[in-house]
């Protein structure tokens, strides 16, 4: 047992040491079927029903190579500016555990398809921070263990465990930074704006749902200290489990904080994986690190070498979409940003909803205030990210239309907003079941008018002696006898027109 | 020392030393293999062991610096499949050779200490 010491303050380990991280990003590839077998890939279906005798690891059974997931492992390493491998193999990563019924996990060792790149980060002010690229190489997902018996899912005190292999051979891609140096107080926001950036890159790029809670974006945070001014690296632990973007920071500072205690009090790290708990933003010891050479790594024998040739390469560079920083940049311009808005749109993770909202007819101005404003105020209330509002880009799209052709006003236009996010439906759905419409109808108005002016004799007269200021006592009163579904404008229009004005 | 046992076609381990494989090594071999091995074993299968490595080391004096390593007989690559589903096996035929199944899964022994 290694004495408990303190969690260190995160200024006193700053002025003491230097982290140094290393992420290591699994990418779920979304192909239709596996990375050596055609079994389908669907999230969420009945356990054992997408397997086959390859996958299964049944004696006999041969893999053959998913070609659409070495291409998506292509773009990616040319999206992130790597170099592309003129040959490589899959090799065998031996291991015994239920998760991967073969045995082994199909993977790549020293040859990874692609390597040496680097992501270009922006942080939370703007100031760009470069991530190099170690490699990204191809790889299978494991199957899903269900551990019975014990709490909450955890192996410990569990009786036995349940394996579904539906996500066994799942093509996955292991993104491998180098080790990030010189980040020091920054190190978690930069973990968790490389994550961000890589989960914007892969969505532009269609290859991947990039969903972290669902697991098909998951990253493991490698932290070690080094002593001040040291060039030495010190022996880190590699953090699992960290199943969001705020999780990442939070793991990221959590474990150099308590590296920094342990070192302090004189102990030492042990080479380990942990597990973050997310409710307690803290980690816990899992097993030992094995060494490489505990895996017994070997070239795949059933599978024959890749080589990719400059024009396949080519090709692929071609279908490359728009990269979000070239999106970034042409949204400024087309949209008439200043930096800091720009900033506010990344930070608020709004940039790509605003502009789906904008392909589905609104003005930038009407999307980019609904998502920034009103929308993020929910996000937040809800503790959800603002893409994993209950909403789509179209439906606002369509409440802004709607507002447009003056059926709602901005306060229905909420309530309209309110209703799809509780679930109750499309706009329109909620329009027409909520009874939500803008009393437009003048002759309805004109009595509201004329009994709120009839209250209020003194602000009449006020109105009629020119005062129109004086007006708003009297538009407030028709809403609120309204209930709010009047065009306020409409009704100071007939205030006035009552009063002569 | 495990190197030896780990051809990855490239790393050209040099020096040709006899090689000695301990009891320790043998035993966290096994370990990894997840088979029990008895006391007496872990000699029989050191000296065993010893004699392959010797084999495959002598291979490997022959192999001249120009000549690549071969993990592949035959001369192809790039054999792809389109991503396109093909039909597998039912639920029923998947946990049929299972040594016990439940709620539609494989039920396997909970493993200690482990956590993938």
């Amino acid at each position: 047992m290694t004495a408990v010491a303190e969690i260190m303050d995160y200024d006193e380990l700053l002025e003491r040491f230097d982290p140094v991280l290393g992420l290591e990003v699994h990418v779920e590839l979304s192909t239709a079927t596996k990375m050596f077998c055609g079994c389908a890939t669907d999230f969420g279906a009945e356990p054992n029903t997408q397997v086959c005798p390859v996958c299964l690891g049944m004696p006999g059974a041969l893999p053959v190579v998913n070609g659409t997931a070495v291409e998506s492992a292509i773009r990616i390493g040319l999206a992130l500016n790597c170099r592309v491998a003129e040959w490589c193999r899959f090799a065998r990563k031996n291991y015994f555990y239920p998760d991967m019924p073969k045995n082994f996990q199909t993977s790549q060792y020293d040859e990874p398809i692609v390597f040496d790149g680097y992501l270009d980060v922006v942080l939370d002010d703007g100031e760009t921070f470069r991530v190099e690229i170690e490699r990204a190489h191809m790889e299978e997902d494991t199957g899903k263990s269900m551990h019975v018996g014990g709490a909450a899912g955890r192996i410990h005190g569990a009786e036995h465990t349940l394996m579904d292999y539906n996500r066994a051979g799942v093509p996955l891609i292991e993104i491998v930074t180098k080790p990030i140096v010189g980040a020091g107080e920054r190190a978690p926001e930069v973990a968790r704006a490389y994550v961000t950036a890589l989960r914007d890159l892969l969505r532009s790029m269609r290859v991947s749902d990039v969903r972290m809670d669902q697991g098909s974006l998951r990253c493991d945070a490698n932290v070690s200290l080094s002593p001040k001014g040291s060039a030495e690296f010190g022996t880190r632990t590699e953090t699992k489990n960290v199943n969001s973007l705020r999780s990442v920071e939070r793991a990221v500072r959590y474990e150099m904080r308590r590296h920094a205690g342990v070192l302090t009090a004189g102990g030492t790290i042990v080479q380990e994986t942990r597990h973050f708990d997310e409710s307690t933003a803290s980690t816990s010891a899992g097993r030992p690190k094995e060494t490489a050479e505990d895996y017994r790594y070997f070239p795949e024998p059933d599978l024959v070498p890749i080589a990719p040739s400059n024009e396949w390469i080519e090709q692929l560079r071609e279908t490359l979409p728009e990269l979000p920083w070239e999106r970034r940049k042409r949204v400024q311009q087309d949209w008439q940003l200043s930096d800091e808005e720009l900033r506010d749109l990344v930070n608020a993770g709004a940039l790509d909803l605003v502009a789906a909202t904008v392909d589905a007819g609104a003005s930038p101005a009407e999307a980019r205030s609904w998502w920034v404003a009103y929308l993020s105020q929910q996000a937040n209330t809800q503790g959800v990210e603002l893409e994993a509002l209950a909403i789509t880009p179209e439906q606002v799209a369509r409440v802004i239309e709607l507002v447009s052709e003056g059926k709602l006003t901005h306060k229905l236009a909420r309530q309209v907003v309110d209703g799809v996010l509780a679930g109750k439906g499309d706009p329109d759905e909620v329009v027409a079941t909520e009874g939500i419409e803008v009393v437009s109808d003048d002759s309805a108005l004109q009595a509201a008018v004329d009994e709120a002016l009839a209250a209020q004799p003194d602000v009449a007269d006020k109105i009629r002696g020119g005062k129109v200021q004086a007006a708003g006592a009297v538009v407030g009163a028709v809403m609120k006898a309204t209930q709010g579904q009047a065009d306020a404008k409409r009704v100071r229009e007939l205030v006035l027109a009552a009063c002569g004005q | 020392m495990l190197d030896r046992a780990r051809d990855t076609g490239k790393n050209d381990q040099g020096a040709r030393a006899v090689p000695t494989i301990s009891r320790d090594e043998v035993a966290h071999l096994a370990g990894l293999a997840r088979l029990a091995v008895t006391e007496s074993e872990l000699d029989t299968f050191a000296g065993q062991l010893d004699v392959i490595l010797d084999s495959v080391a002598r291979v490997g004096e022959v192999a001249a610096e120009d000549i690549p390593p071969t993990s592949h007989a035959v001369p192809v690559t790039n054999v792809f499949r389109s991503d396109v589903v093909r039909p597998g096996l039912s639920q029923e035929q998947a946990l049929a050779g299972a040594p016990a199944a439940e709620e539609n899964r494989f039920r396997v022994p909970r493993i200690l200490n482990e956590e993938a």
